[in-house]
């Protein structure tokens, strides 16, 4: 077997979900200036609903791509409404209030929805419902699954469908308004508030099928699992540079790669003294480095010094 | 033997944002004790000169000297300690602290206790604390805000606020002090009492750079003054001289 | 005199307090008391980077481990080592403060923000390191952590001494260093450093203009309230006589986090009332489960999401109706009035990403 392959593989499908997440951070970010802590627990909220529909409907004898085309399609709505509940409950109060007050309310609600859905679906880890077909496909020397290819497939159209979504439709344009300017954006008509509960609300459908695809790719869930996942899509949008669309899906790419390169070769590397318990610890580092050397990302530009 | 006549000397300062030219080439020369004025229609880069005097911005191009030291790429705290202070257009007080600590933190790079020293209250740090109060309150008795020494910074009235940020600047112990815009949003009377406190500041000794669009006090109170106009310096000499510049002129007629 | 007499009021009480609680409620709560005395003192170290700077930190427990394991590991057979506690104490504390000038360093420049999410990594991954750092040498442990961890020892005196009465010992060490860390937060305040901090808090650019080496006195700031977080962490250890990652996990973080906020952010008082208001209410909460066995026949809400669910309420409901806490500043509470203003004052973009 070819590791470097396998492993490159399997980084482009575990980046392909970071790029999901990182838009959501990056969408936020960009218009109104603002980490959602809260974001990852979207998705872990997104893979607790559709694990929850696949295994209401694993024995209904529908198929698996059915079952988890409809988990998916409860799990958005869902996602959606919380993200807007976020928004307007614990963000829109507090938009004129010195900058620690939003940050604290988000680790406020981050830590309520992580202790809610440990009271609806319990502490344990929940096992994804086998609905997919397991037969996976060789690629020179390495292997290829139905959902991986299904993961990558799926989030390249969503990317695609959210830039020219920004770029060629009027809600894009305003979005992008506000995005540089809101004080402008509304004397040209927008209304801003509007536009933010727009972003969030896509930012959290992105989520739902970030959650999908992690619950049904590692066949488990757990309500603390949006936490680490959070963050290194947080990672992603940083290492892309904030704010930056084409940034998060690139940053998502290339820190899923490093992760699992670094996972298949730090125990050869290390001569066995560092394994892969130490993945987590990669995203962190990238992070670090990236702050230090080129803290508005790869794709940022350097972003305007207006006060 | 005199010291140089020369305080500040910038050389071709140059900026752009975003391919926008807010600065370019833009020289000046200013002498000790002097008030010197930068008028100019709104956008013209006086703030964005501002800026750069005190280390806020780096400049593209260009540099300048204070007592004939090169100050060009140094930290804005490094410049205020150099001798160079301000106060800011948009007001920035530290809204929740009283008046009188607002000053107080302006001696912050005058003065050296230590953590250890806070910690011990030794007699060096308090003896320091001690006169760190009571330079802050004679400078707001200098502005005349010494009835309002305990009220928080964002609840002085606007003319107050203009006041307490030069009176905090001053803590700094500026060579050079740099205002822009003070009598933006005051009244007729306000701006007079303003006026009589910029000379008192410079009859002690302090250099005044000025931005202002109230040109009745500006041509009163400046000795020299320079027009900004498209980040270009288009004029610069007395008042009399300038005001029946041609080009001063236009740039205020087209302008407006 | 009236003075006096209110001094020696406190004095009496705070020494009566643990004898007291230990006859009317048995030596359990007398442990609690020590441990809400450990948390007033991890929530004013947070409190001079959260109340003081203005600068989030949401990994402020690995500060806490790093005490903790530093005397762990310097003070039990695990390495043979057995240094005293004077010396380790300030070892630990000298470490943490490394590690916070080492983590604060690379995001002081940016915005508050890439520094809430930089301690909230750092936090995990200390864990994931002590979790991990038994092979190929057994330096933390691993997840079994560290045993037989000496106790603290006044001269010849173990404080264990005598058998079972612990609790009461080390609550007087404890409240000893509760009330300095208390007095040394008071001094900073009051001090130069101390209006350096609100100064920068208040708003970053002015501060800098001004005169302040925002970079350096922000990086103290950091360094001070982890060095506060690594002696807590010490005496934990001396106390517990064991650590293990588990006692160092982000829901720690929050809860000194929630403690600093609840309280009021920048109020020494109220800090302290939030610390222990936070130590000791969610004990009551361990009542919660055998009543709800008794009602219901089962559990029907786990206490401990109960417990979490409480700091996430009141860090949201804090921040909506509150946001200088339960029992704010007098000049905090002023500025509850008009709250709008200061976001005006925040053009923090200038030091933003590529500057
Ligand atoms: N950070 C920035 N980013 C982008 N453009 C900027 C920035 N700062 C200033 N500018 C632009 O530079 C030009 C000069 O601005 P500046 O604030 O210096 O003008 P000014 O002379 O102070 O005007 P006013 O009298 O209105 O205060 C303006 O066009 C302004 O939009
Ligand atoms: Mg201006």
């Amino acid at each position: 077997m070819d590791i470097f392959l396998q492993q490159l593989i399997n980084g482009i499908v575990l980046g392909s979900i970071y790029s999901l997440v990182a838009l959501g951070y990056t969408l936020v970010y960009g218009i109104m200036g603002l980490i959602n802590f809260a974001h990852g627990d979207i998705v872990m909220v997104g893979a607790m609903v559709t694990l929850t529909v696949a295994r209401l409907l694993s024995d209904s004898g529908l198929p698996g791509p059915l079952v988890l085309g409809i988990g998916m399609l409860t799990a958005i709505p869902a996602c959606m409404a919380v993200g807007y509940l976020i928004e307007r409950i614990a963000y829109r109060p507090l938009r004129n209030a010195p900058r620690l007050a939003p940050l604290i309310t988000a680790i406020g609600v981050s830590i309520l929805l992580q202790n809610l859905a440990m009271m609806i679906w319990g502490r344990e880890y929940l096992s994804f419902p086998q609905i997919l077909p397991t037969r996976t496909m060789a690629v020179g020397g390495a292997s290829i699954s139905a959902i991986q290819l299904l993961i990558v497939a799926s989030s390249t159209i969503m990317m695609a469908g959210l830039s020219s979504l920004i770029r060629k439709t009027r809600l894009g344009n305003a979005m992008r308004a506000t995005a540089q300017n809101p004080e402008v954006a509304t004397l040209m008509g927008v209304n801003v508030n509007t536009i933010i509960s727009i972003t969030f609300v896509l930012g959290s459908a992105l989520a739902a099928v970030a959650g999908m695809m992690v619950s049904a790719y590692y066949g488990i869930a757990h309500y603390d699992m949006g936490f680490i996942l959070g963050l290194k899509a947080f990672t992603a949008a940083v290492l892309g540079g904030i704010g930056n669309i084409e940034g998060a899906m690139l940053g998502g790419l290339l820190l899923g790669i490093i992760e699992s390169m670094g996972a298949g070769y730090l125990g050869t590397l290390t001569g066995g003294v560092m394994g892969s318990n130490y993945q987590d610890v990669f995203a962190f580092f990238v992070l670090i480095l990236v702050l230090i050397f080129r803290p508005s990302g790869l794709l940022g530009e350097r972003v305007g010094e207006r006060p | 033997m005199t010291q140089d006549a020369k305080l500040l000397e910038v050389r071709d300062i140059g900026r752009t944002f975003g391919g926008l030219a807010a600065l370019s080439g833009v020289s000046l020369t200013i002498n000790r004790g002097e008030i010197y004025a930068l008028i100019g229609p709104n956008g013209a880069g006086k703030t964005t000169l501002f800026n750069i005097l005190t280390g806020i911005y780096k400049p593209d191009s260009g540099n300048f000297r204070l007592e004939g030291v090169e100050m060009a790429g140094k930290k804005p705290s490094e410049l205020a300690k150099s001798g160079i202070s301000r106060t800011f257009q948009n007001i920035r007080l530290f809204a929740n602290m009283s008046a009188i600590e607002n000053v107080m933190v302006g001696r912050h790079c005058r003065t050296r206790a230590s953590v250890l020293g806070a910690i011990l209250g030794n007699s060096n740090t308090r003896a320091e604390e001690k006169s760190i109060a009571e330079m802050a309150k004679h400078l707001l008795d200098y502005v005349g805000l010494s009835r309002h020494a305990h009220m928080l910074a964002r609840n002085l009235s606007y003319g107050d606020q203009r006041r307490l940020e030069i009176a905090r600047a001053l803590a700094t112990e500026p060579k050079l002090l740099a205002l822009d815009e003070p009598a933006a949003g005051m009244n007729p009377l306000e701006t007079d009492s303003l006026k009589r406190l910029l000379e008192t500041i410079r009859r002690d000794g302090v250099t005044l750079l000025l931005i202002e669009h109230d040109v009745k006090l500006v041509m009163g109170i400046c000795d020299r003054l320079a027009v900004l106009n498209f980040g270009k310096k288009i004029a610069e000499g007395e008042p009399s001289q300038v005001c029946s510049d041609p080009l001063v002129i236009e740039a205020y007629l087209g302008a407006s | 005199m009236k003075k006096h007499l209110k001094l020696a009021a406190y004095a009496a009480l705070l020494l009566l307090l643990p004898f007291a609680t230990g006859l009317a409620l048995g030596k359990t709560w007398v442990r609690i008391l020590d441990f809400a005395l450990l948390y007033v003192m991890l929530a004013l170290g947070l409190n001079i980077v959260v109340g003081f700077a203005g600068l989030l930190d949401l990994g402020y427990v690995a500060f806490f481990a790093v005490g903790a394991y530093c005397y762990a590991l310097l003070a039990s057979p695990h390495f043979g080592l057995h240094l005293p506690f004077w010396m380790i104490l300030p070892i630990g504390a000298f470490s943490a403060g490394i590690f916070g000038m080492l983590l604060g360093a690379p995001t002081l420049r940016l915005r508050g923000d890439y520094l809430a999410i930089v301690t909230l990594g750092f936090g995990e991954i200390i864990r994931i390191f002590l979790n991990n750092l038994d092979t190929p040498y057994n330096v933390t442990g691993g997840p079994q952590g560290i045993d037989l961890i000496d106790p603290i020892r006044l001269g010849p005196v173990s404080l264990n001494q005598p058998p079972g009465h612990a609790v009461y010992s080390y609550y007087f060490l404890f409240l000893l260093f509760a009330l300095a860390t208390a007095f040394v937060s008071t001094r900073l305040q009051h001090s130069r450093i101390g209006r350096a901090w609100a100064a920068i808090r208040e708003d970053e650019i002015a501060a800098e203009a001004m005169g302040i080496d925002t970079r350096n006195v922000k990086l103290l700031a950091f360094a001070m309230g982890a060095s506060f977080g690594g002696l807590s962490g010490g005496l934990f250890a001396g106390f517990e006589g064991f650590v293990s990652p588990e006692s160092f996990t982000l829901t720690e973080s929050i809860m000194i986090l929630s403690m600093v906020v609840l309280g009021g952010m920048g109020h020494i008082r109220g800090v302290v009332f939030g610390a222990l208001l936070l130590a000791i209410l969610p004990e009551a909460l361990r009542y919660v489960g055998p009543l709800e066995q008794s009602l219901f026949g089962k559990i029907v809400v786990d206490p401990s999401g109960l417990r979490m669910l409480l700091f996430g309420f009141s860090l949201i409901l804090v921040m909506l109706l509150r946001p200088a806490g339960l029992w704010p500043s007098p000049t905090r509470k002023r500025e509850l009035l008009a709250h709008g203003e200061t976001a005006k004052h925040e053009n923090t973009d200038i030091y933003d990403a590529g500057r």
